[in-house]
């Protein structure tokens, strides 16, 4: 890490585990767990957020001296919508299918407690480069846990990845579904992402004792 | 003396390492072990969690036979090879040894992947967790198989069975910490994942998905239709059975819950044996019938009208519904499961009628899964805790206005 210092390392690393936006602060759920029924959508969000949270965090902490701490929550807001229309804008002239698919949830990045969070929390106080890689390193963690999440839904729930099939396919029975395999549909309904994440941080912290609150 | 004296040795041997709880249940399950309690004050009652279980389960052994017999004879009546029953319960077109042959093979395994699967992951967590294993699992495991229909692949219920005890039991801290109740956290699992083979007209009768395979590849054979009596009901037709068969569970359904008759004898048999609560059994059937009455008071004073979808389920005579699909089965074995019920009186009372009320609304108006009993009691038993507090906080209440009244 020569790039890098130490404590700015830190920034980057520590949201992608022990210090999880999703796992270990449990935010940005409703967003985990509409969407991940596919693992594209899943990436296209991670993407998304790495995007507005990496440039929102710069412009705040940009602004932070001149922003009166009155109206500074509406000042947040004006910063993520401009970066979330510009997302939204740019999904629908290139993957305009899939933004159907993701649909409100793209505008619902506004709402994404994550990005208020790591305005409020970090980019008020911070200087731009530290804040960039606040920012960055908490979008990672985000979507860290969105692609693996997705990656079980979409292989389980559907039997594809990123809509390739890659169990057989289950109308002709081929490959795995010769064998009596079936899709297992309660994976593609929201209460499993629940579950998965779920796991996801039971498996984090047993790993991780010190991460166990009482 | 030779396995006894053999597994004692490997307990001393293994004594305070990992593996010792596995070794620890088997002999405590097989045998009496050497150390046991000689005196003690905690002791209050004869039944511990063992005894227990075995009551459940031996209030359960008739469902499971009549469950093998009925599945070997639902199938050959389905296939012609059969004849319907004549007479009564004991009508020897039934019980046959041909019947019990089909039914066994199928059923079975069923049972044996139940337990195989499910004890694997209680020995799994008892090591990990270094606790001793817990009974537990003796009544769920026969529960289980009952509950499902009986074509359901096994490697099907085996990742339910997984499913099941992992996030529905030990999660929340093993036996007797457990929200819901496992064996329908485990059908609610099969029901979600895989309703292809939870529903329909298919999977009731042993072979019937089979056959339905063999004319889809071309074959020139009829297709079977083992539709439940719910299932015709939902779709608007009349099932055609007579309430005696019925009553006695000559009809299609998961292996053990079609015989209302073998349910009201175990029912009786484990409020006598004081394990399962007679307030909870009573109070259901009542919500039931309640409901079932609003329904049929709603026919009758003509606010539908014959062609709605709910018309023949909603027209079906209130007392039927406590005859057909599950919820004899449920409300005896599961509703009053004593983990996950609520632990007041006249908490017993709401609970069992909200069950009984909620099956039969979700039975009427749920078009895709026409049966409401396991819905209805998993939804209760998020609720007991709830249910129990306002119990135990209006009881306080009184007792202060008593104790104020008295002191003014």
């Amino acid at each position: 890490m020569g790039l890098l210092s130490k404590k700015d390392a830190k920034l980057i690393t520590d949201p992608l585990a022990d210090n999880n936006p999703i796992t270990i602060q449990v935010l940005g759920i409703c967003s985990a767990l509409a969407i991940t029924a596919e693992l594209k959508a899943s990436l296209v969000m991670a993407i998304s957020v790495l995007f507005v949270l990496g440039i929102g965090n710069v412009v705040i902490s940009l602004m932070r001296n001149i922003i009166p701490s009155k109206i500074r929550i509406i000042v947040q807001l004006i910063v993520v919508a401009a970066l979330v229309i510009i997302v939204d804008l740019v999904l629908k002239a290139f993957a305009y299918e899939l933004s159907k698919t993701l649909s409100v949830f793209v505008g619902l990045i506004i709402t994404n407690c994550i990005i208020m969070g790591r305005f409020e929390a970090f980019a008020l106080g911070n200087g731009p480069w530290k804040s960039f890689l606040d920012g960055i390193g908490n979008a990672v963690g985000y979507g860290v846990i969105l692609i693996i999440v997705g990656f079980f839904r979409e292989l389980l729930g559907s039997g594809t990845l990123f809509g390739i099939p890659v169990l057989g396919d289950p109308i002709a029975k081929t490959g795995f579904y010769a064998i009596g395999y079936e899709n297992n549909g309660f994976m593609i309904m929201p209460p499993m992402a629940l579950i998965v994440v779920g796991i996801i941080i039971w498996v984090q912290r047993t790993r991780n004792k010190a991460l166990i609150e009482d | 003396m030779g396995l006894k004296s053999n597994l004692h040795n490997l307990k001393e041997k293994y004594k305070g390492t990992k593996m010792a709880p596995a070794f620890n249940a088997i002999h405590t399950f097989l045998y009496l072990p050497n150390e046991t309690t000689h005196n003690g004050t905690h002791i209050k009652a004869a039944d511990d969690l063992k005894r227990t279980m075995n009551i459940v389960i031996m209030a359960l052994v008739p469902c499971l036979l009549f469950g093998m017999f009925n599945a070997g004879y639902q199938h050959n009546l389905a296939f012609g090879t059969g004849s319907a029953v004549t007479g009564g319960f004991l009508s020897p077109e039934f019980w046959t040894l041909d019947n019990f042959l089909i039914g066994a093979w199928k059923i079975l395994p069923l049972v044996v992947v139940s337990y195989g699967v499910g004890l694997a992951v209680e020995f799994v967590f008892a090591i990990i967790k270094k606790h001793e294993v817990e009974e537990g699992y003796l009544v769920t495991g026969m529960l289980v198989p009952l509950i499902v229909p009986v074509d359901i692949p096994l490697w099907m219920l085996a990742v339910a069975v997984i499913f099941g005890v992992v996030i529905g039991k030990e999660v929340f801290g093993g036996t007797g910490m457990n929200i819901l109740n496992p064996a329908l956290t485990i059908r609610a699992f099969l029901f979600f994942a895989y309703p292809t083979w939870m529903s329909g007209d298919k999977v009731w009768v042993e072979g019937a998905v089979k056959q339905d395979q063999l004319i889809a590849a071309g074959e020139n054979l009829d297709a079977i239709s083992g539709e439940t009596i719910l299932g015709s009901l939902a779709q608007g037709k009349e099932a055609g059975y007579d309430v005696m068969d019925m009553f006695f569970g000559f009809i299609p359904g998961s292996v053990g819950e079609t015989s209302t008759l073998l349910i009201l004898l175990g029912g009786l048999f484990l409020i006598f044996a004081k394990i399962g609560s007679w307030r909870i059994m009573l109070s259901s059937v009542i919500g039931a019938l309640v409901m079932g009455l609003i329904f049929n008071g709603v026919v009758s004073s003509g606010w539908i009208t014959e062609g709605s979808k709910f018309y023949t389920l909603m027209n079906t005579e209130f007392w039927h519904h406590l005859l057909i699909g599950g919820f004899a089965f449920g409300t005896v074995y599961m509703a009053t499961d004593p983990v996950t019920a609520s632990q007041t009186n006249k908490g017993k009372w709401i609970y069992g009628f909200l069950i009984g009320f909620i099956s039969i609304l979700i039975r009427v108006f749920n078009p895709a899964y026409p049966e409401g009993v396991m819905l209805a009691i998993l939804l209760m038993n998020v609720f007991a805790p709830t249910i129990d507090h306002y119990v135990v906080q209006g009881n306080v209440k009184q007792r202060m206005k008593r104790l104020k009244a008295k002191t003014a």
